[in-house]
């Protein structure tokens, strides 16, 4: 593992009884990078994902977080916000901490996430974005090293999506975080990501840098090559005939 | 604008004892023309004495102490069968939901006795320990231990995974993961189970004071049956709803308490 990397992923393979999910995976990530994972359903993104944040094990091959190897220093963001239902704002945050200062530290992240005033509040008080919102506060709470974003905005409209993957970036920038993002939404990778993997035929096969501060036009450029990756320049062509 | 704000407001305050009145209404209505066909002689006493006499009844048996004597022996039958079937249902439906080798070991056997009506064991149970406080507690503690565990079970069975599974990325403990998720999720599952076995509790009791006991509620009714003290059979019926309605009572409060929850309004949105 050379001085940079967060996380190595060495020959991994994922099988299913005979379904082969993941094959041959080999991925360097540098600290404080972000990284896109992007792809057609079934490609393996979600599964990679897991295999990180040590939710399953890899059939083969072998991934290394951080120095020690140890998983406590990511946290995942899922696509549902999975808050729990019976517990307020406040303790949704705390729960998983085992810090003594967890409440101040809960109340700082919910003024981050520009949700200070609903500490009191009970998840089904709270729309889809707050939710997700107070999920990736929920996410911050033990100070993790690794981000990890499973189609977290999925479910948003436009306008929240946006504000979303702001704050994410914000967020992400300012604690100096190693993130990786799993998407359906190109345009999202090429926007919000260091550089997006494509992940086919359960393989991480293409990858694609995307320039520093990039504008519109930039961003396009990138969703655009990425899309050609994924779905082969014909049938982009017949999409566009 | 301040009127129609005034009215409304009149509105709600005429609208709410309304609406806390409304469930009592029937039975009002039931009783009051059920004095008056007694008082107009359309009922013969012998077939169903009027309110009024039950009620003297009542006072009568309360100020000879014999009501509540009664009263308080079928209490703690019902409260002590209740602790421990629903005890005993808690722990097999926490079992059972948790592991998957006690589910596969257990569920199977305590399906095949959940469906034998438990009072059908009466006989056994009398042949087994006689016709004391025991055998009263244990036919209870059989009927209210199903529906407790068949809801923790279910309960506990039906968590959602990615609750489990968010909790496992936050790497709880296997008792953290109990306490501050599976218990929660399951309550309100838990809560049904016991709300249905407070009804069974009292349905239970009735029969086994009925056919054997020297005390309690059901011996009162039956004592009476024998004397043709039609009042006081009516009494018994009447005292069992108001302890059942009041259990139901008991039940839902804590439903609220513990579910606060599930009825917080989406008003602050």
């Amino acid at each position: 593992m050379n001085k940079n990397s967060m996380i190595e992923i060495k020959n991994v393979n994922k099988m299913y009884q005979d379904l082969t999910a993941l094959e041959n995976v080999n991925l360097n990530i540098n600290q404080g990078e972000f990284i896109a994972l992007v792809g057609m359903s079934g490609g393996g993104k979600s599964t990679l994902l897991r295999l990180i944040a040590g939710l399953e094990k890899p059939t083969s091959g072998s991934i290394t977080v951080g120095e020690d190897n140890s998983r406590s220093i990511m946290r995942m963001m899922f696509q549902e916000d999975r808050l729990l239902p019976w517990m307020n704002v406040l303790d949704n945050l705390s729960f998983g901490s085992k810090d003594k200062n967890t409440k101040a530290h809960a109340k700082e992240l919910l003024d981050l996430v520009e949700l200070g005033d609903y500490a009191d509040h009970f998840p089904n008080q709270l729309s889809g974005g707050q939710k997700q919102r107070i999920a990736l506060a929920r996410a911050l709470m033990t100070n993790p090293k690794v981000l990890l974003l499973d189609e977290p905005l999925g479910a948003l409209d436009a306008l929240t999506r946006r504000k979303m993957q702001d704050l994410i970036l914000d967020v992400c920038q300012k604690q100096h975080l190693t993130t990786i993002l799993v998407t359906h939404d190109v345009d999202e990778a090429a926007r919000m990501a260091d550089r997006i993997v494509v992940m086919k035929e359960s393989t991480n096969y293409y990858e694609e840098d995307c320039p520093k501060n990039r504008n519109a036009g930039q961003i396009g450029i990138v969703a655009d090559r990425v899309l050609n990756e994924i779905l082969g320049e014909k049938e982009i062509q017949k999409q566009t005939a | 604008m301040q009127d129609s704000l005034t009215i409304a407001r009149k509105k709600r305050k005429f609208v709410l004892p309304v609406t806390k009145l409304l469930p009592f209404l029937l039975p009002i209505i039931l009783i009051l023309f059920w004095q008056v066909s007694s008082t107009l002689g359309w009922l013969s006493s012998s077939v169903l004495p009027s309110p009024l006499a039950v009620l003297q009844d009542g006072i009568k048996l309360t100020q000879s102490g014999e009501l509540p004597k009664n009263l308080s022996i079928s209490l703690y039958r019902a409260t002590v069968g209740l602790l421990i079937g629903g005890g005993v249902g808690f722990i097999l439906g926490f079992i059972n939901g948790m592991s998957k080798t006690c589910r596969l070991l257990f569920d199977s056997s305590i399906q095949m006795f959940r469906n034998i009506p438990h009072l059908a064991l009466i006989p056994l149970i009398i042949l087994w320990l006689g016709i004391n406080e025991s055998a009263k507690i244990s036919l209870v503690a059989i009927g209210t231990m199903f529906p407790v565990y068949i809801n923790t079970f279910h309960g506990i069975s039906s968590v959602d995974p990615d609750l489990i599974e968010m909790g496992k990325s936050y790497e709880l403990s296997k008792s953290q993961m109990f306490f501050k998720i599976i218990f929660p999720a399951a309550l309100p599952q838990i809560l049904v189970g016991i709300r249905y076995a407070l009804g069974v509790m009292w349905t239970t009791l009735i029969v086994a004071e009925t056919i054997s006991a020297s005390s309690g509620i059901g011996y009162m009714a039956n004592n009476a049956e024998d004397f043709m003290d039609m009042e006081t059979v009516i009494l018994c019926i009447v005292v069992y709803a108001i302890l059942g309605k009041i259990s139901d009572l008991v039940a839902k409060s804590f439903e609220s308490l513990l579910l606060e929850w599930q009825t917080t309004g989406r008003s602050n949105v």
